[in-house]
């Protein structure tokens, strides 16, 4: 695998990416497009990233249904916050949560998960001290987003990342 | 009304929606108060103006919309990084 | 103007439905970059539109050109991959510019420097004058 497919799913990635730019799956697509998924992760290669495993496909899964879901439940909360609220915005604030991971791929996948969801947003994470500022802007009760953040997403990250 | 007669309506009012975000968007944009509340706005100026063009994609019939819905996404992207690295930094290249 | 194709009516009513709530979802996260009242809030209000706002406008999109040609068009799903990707990178940068320049100026709005430190890299001069 490592000799001519170093990222083979970068490699899939990018020839399906274009193959629907060209909206064809003609065999000249589907040539043109490998040729040149090879050589992205060629060049991928090169740079000498380094190398993520996903361990549990299931729970990488389970994880996706469950941000999905959390995405929609938040979308309404906000949304609510947005239009009821006489004055929105009273009880947003900083807060800090600990956390255990140290895996860097899954704390990249944590940053987009908790700032694509509408309501929380990922400042600042110190890995010194492994802590993790956040921004909440319905922020009543702080065990409640610390209780959401490790116990639903960050377990899953860990199974799946380290 | 036929349902392709609702359709169209429907559209219209997508397309009127999308405008007052763009507006509320433009408002930020236009009164700040402070550079990133400027920035903040044109990122959502951009998201919405790439869906209106996606809604146009099915007013119009036509799949060339997407590409343009594709560039301005990607453009939007840039220039708003470009714009916050510059806020951090004062420069956009270190 | 308006050239809408042949559909039965249960697909132009699901169509109508996605972008009508999709539209509707964005202008309410634009409302809240309005009404919100100070910039770490309104960093929430753009995410309605870039989430769900977005995928719905783009499956509405894609189911009717699917209907319409009759044959799978899905590449909608790219830009939602893409903004699903780059929203939240943009978000980040842009709210860490922010507390960055809120906490050069001293700002007591924001969390001191012992929580956040690695903001300004060791060696590295603080800029002394405030900018707009």
């Amino acid at each position: 695998m490592s000799g001519i497919l170093p990222y083979p799913l970068l490699s899939l990635a990018l020839l399906v990416l274009w193959l629907l730019l060209n909206q064809s799956i003609s065999a000249g697509h589907v040539i043109l497009g490998s040729v040149l998924a090879v050589l992205a992760s060629w060049a991928m290669a090169a740079l000498r990233p380094e190398k993520p495993r996903i361990r549990r496909p299931g729970a990488a899964l389970r994880l996706t249904g469950m941000v999905v879901v959390d995405i929609l439940r938040s979308n309404l909360a906000v949304g609510r916050i947005i239009v009821r609220s006489r004055e929105p915005g009273v009880n947003a604030g900083f807060m800090t949560i600990p956390l255990d991971m140290r895996s860097r791929q899954g704390l990249a996948v944590l940053s987009i998960i908790i700032t694509s969801t509408p309501g929380t947003i990922w400042m600042n994470y110190d890995a010194a001290k492994g802590t993790l500022l956040l921004h909440v802007l319905d922020l009543v009760d702080e065990t409640v987003w610390i209780r959401t953040i490790k116990g639903r997403y960050e377990r899953l990250l860990m199974e799946i990342f380290e | 009304m036929s349902a392709l007669g609702f359709l169209g309506w429907a559209i219209v009012a997508a397309q009127v929606m999308l405008g007052l975000a763009m507006c509320c968007a433009t408002f930020r944009l236009a009164t700040g108060p402070r550079a990133q509340d400027r920035i903040l706005g044109l990122d959502t100026l951009y998201v919405t103006a790439m869906l209106m063009l996606v809604t146009f994609g099915i007013r119009t019939g036509s799949t060339l919309y997407f590409e343009a819905a594709l560039v301005i996404g990607l453009l939007g992207f840039v220039s708003t990084v470009a714009l916050a690295k510059f806020l951090m930094r004062g420069e956009v290249i270190e | 103007m308006t050239a809408l194709g042949d559909l039965p009516a249960w697909a132009a009513f699901l169509v109508a439905f996605c972008v009508l709530l999709g539209a509707a979802v964005t202008l309410i996260g634009s409302i809240g970059l309005l009404r919100l009242s100070n910039f770490y809030a309104r960093v929430h209000a753009p995410t309605l539109g870039a989430t769900l706002g977005m995928v719905s406008i783009l499956l509405g999109s894609a189911f009717y050109f699917t209907m319409l040609e009759g044959r799978p068009v899905v590449h909608e799903i790219l830009i939602a991959v893409f903004v699903t990707l780059t929203t939240p990178v943009t978000l980040m940068l842009l709210a860490r510019a922010a507390l960055y320049r809120d906490r050069t100026e001293g700002s007591t709005e924001v969390p001191a420097s012992e929580v956040v430190e690695d903001l300004i890299p060791p060696g590295q001069e603080r800029p002394k004058e405030r900018m707009p």
